[in-house]
């Protein structure tokens, strides 16, 4: 387990170190100039010269790309040029919106998503079946935004039980807070869900194939029994796979889901900070989102590992 | 079930099959009718679109406008015909690019199984599936600014990983294939294996994803036009659409209703065409998306 533990890491590391190259050269090599870039057309040469000089243009490209990691991994991010900040703290902030909704989202997405599976692989072909499968059909094909706008016209503004945006912070209490994110959440989990019920479905039907499954009803376990002790446990691989990889899909549609509900979260942050050109903010945050995905990827290999041992013998 | 549907090897045995599955009838029909939409745009279109009418804006479906029409009087029918356009061909566009670098890239990882170049090509991959195609656009938008081009970019470098990975999958069985030893024996390359062996039987694996990444490219299309990162500005494009609806769908529900939809039944339409023809090319694999 240690060595699987350790080659994991290594390739975590790596992957970790490219992508930043790869969104460094993207951001900030790519442009030409940062400064005049983000300035404008119509900007005076010595306050390009001066924005140059404040973000450490005149070093060499390699020593930026050192500088700009060491910050990153001491938790300074630079400073925001429309806002004067330091970037940790707008990110720091907006994070305490984007990361809820994402985990609000895939709780529901799982809770939907388990009964739902495991309720069409068990009944098979039964109305329930088709009812799950043409459901979760048209989960897959909505656009979630659309979906979204679709429950503010019906809960907020016809029904008025939910604001129909914005985000009142966390201060003024949980519930408060979580029923800010309820529509957001639900629009998020909708398509999530839908594939998650597929998946539970298809993995559950492989496994309840299996030999060994008869054998545990043989020898007098209840279908129940069977289920949650060797059917579920075997189809958890597959299942597991996609979670891991919807956290990436989620923390990515929360950046569109935050606009149709105004939430001030990272994505709002990230567009604000494109249309007004601030570069540094952009590079930070998309930095920080594809460390996330890369982790929760991590963090699902291990899982798998620890679901299934035969996983760790393999590279 | 369809798993349960038996394939007879009779002679028209499979246009039997496919007229029978409605998964398939049902997702070539919705997906014909949008490619219809498409291209007749190209020659008719009700209204001209990028006409203004602002006597009869925001007005409801009625016999001349079938959709109604938005805060500027356009005609919403004819700018969804027009926006199927952008959205086909940025999905298309980007299917393509998935697939002619992907494959490629899959069989060569293939063919040298286990050797540094197919480590450095999966490495790679997993590189590249760790930015969701939207990170990708926002970073391409951030310095080139937002355009179709850019969004069919991002959607496009999102699906080179996804073709690699099957490509070299599917090809790493055929491989081992007898057929493929003897191509050996008989002293062909590994290019030309690739090209005359292994190709020709993945191919239709190779269609049922690009159905399903053609609806996920539509999809991705849309998100990035509400956002402001896709097509610009007189184009049309459903997800531009939705994203000027927004602040009138309280009094003007009509806007947001019909490029949604639009959207629900293109994307319906190619996944219920790639679960049909999955069904079709291979009826012994369980049916069930992951």
């Amino acid at each position: 387990m240690l060595r699987y533990f350790l080659k994991r890491l290594l390739s975590l590391v790596i992957s970790l170190a490219v992508a930043s190259v790869v969104i460094f050269v993207a951001i900030e090599v790519v442009p030409g100039d940062p400064a005049s870039y983000m300035l404008g057309i119509n900007a005076q040469e010595d306050t390009i010269a001066a924005l140059r000089e404040d973000l450490g243009l005149n070093v060499p490209v390699f020593q930026r790309y050192l500088g700009w990691i060491s910050g990153l991994v001491q938790g300074d991010f630079g400073t925001s040029y429309t806002y004067r900040t330091p970037v940790a703290d707008m990110i720091g902030e907006r994070m305490w919106v984007s990361l809820p909704l994402a985990l609000f989202a895939l709780t529901l997405s799982t809770l939907i998503a388990f009964p739902a599976g495991i309720l069409a692989a068990t009944k098979r072909g039964s109305i329930w079946d088709v009812l799950v499968m043409g459901v979760t059909q048209l989960g897959i094909a909505i656009p979630n935004f659309w979906f979204a706008m679709l429950m503010v016209l019906a809960f907020a503004i016809n029904l008025r039980w939910f604001s129909a945006g914005g985000f009142p912070g966390w201060e003024n209490g949980l519930f408060v807070g979580l029923k800010a994110l309820l529509l957001p959440a639900v629009s998020l989990a909708l398509p999530q869900a839908s594939i998650l019920a597929r998946v539970m479905r298809s993995a559950l039907l492989d496994t309840l194939d299996e030999d060994f499954i008869r054998t545990a009803r043989a020898k007098g376990l209840t279908t129940g029994q069977t289920l949650r002790r060797h059917a579920l446990r075997n189809a958890m691989i597959p299942v597991l796979t996609i979670i891991g990889l919807q956290f990436s899909f989620l923390l990515a549609g929360a950046i569109i889901i935050e606009n149709v509900f105004f939430l001030p979260g990272l994505g709002r942050l990230v567009f604000q900070s494109i249309s007004q050109r601030d570069l540094i903010v952009v590079e930070s945050v998309v930095m920080l989102l594809v460390f996330a995905v890369v982790m929760v990827n991590f963090a699902v290999d291990l899982a798998y590992a620890a679901v299934d041992p035969r996983l760790r013998g393999r590279s | 079930m369809a798993d349960q549907v038996g394939v007879t090897k009779k002679p028209g045995g499979w246009l039997r099959t496919s007229l029978g599955s409605r998964n398939l009838m049902l997702g070539l029909i919705l997906t014909m009718v949008f490619v219809a939409g498409a291209l007749v745009s190209f020659v008719w279109t009700p209204f001209d679109v990028t006409k203004m009418d602002i006597a009869h804006k925001l007005a409801t479906p009625n016999t001349t406008n079938w959709f109604g029409t938005d805060h500027f009087g356009r005609d919403i029918f004819s700018m969804i015909m027009v926006g199927a356009r952008t959205s086909i061909a940025v999905a298309l566009v980007a299917v393509s690019i998935g697939m002619f670098i992907g494959v490629p890239l899959g069989l060569a990882a293939a063919a040298r199984s286990g050797g540094w170049g197919d480590e450095i090509i999966m490495r790679g991959n997993d590189l590249v599936f760790a930015f969701p195609a939207l990170l990708i656009a926002i970073m391409i938008t951030a310095v080139f600014g937002p355009s179709a081009t850019n969004a069919i970019i991002a959607i496009g470098i999102f699906n080179i990983p996804v073709f690699a990975r099957l490509t070299r999958g599917a090809a790493l069985t055929l491989w081992t294939r007898d057929y493929v030893l003897s191509a050996r024996v008989s002293g062909k390359g590994a290019v030309r294996i690739s090209a005359e062996h292994i190709l020709p039987n993945i191919t239709n694996l190779l269609i049922v994803q690009g159905t399903i990444q053609f609806s996920l490219g539509i999809l991705a299309e849309a998100g990035l036009s509400y956002v402001g990162l896709g097509a610009q500005p007189p184009i049309p494009s459903w997800g531009r659409m939705l994203a000027d609806s927004q602040t009138m769908i309280s009094f003007a529900p009509h806007m947001a209703l019909f490029p949604g939809f639009a959207i629900l039944l293109t994307v319906l339409g190619l996944n219920l065409m790639g679960d049909g023809l999955r069904d079709l090319f291979d009826p012994r694999i369980r049916r069930g998306r992951g």
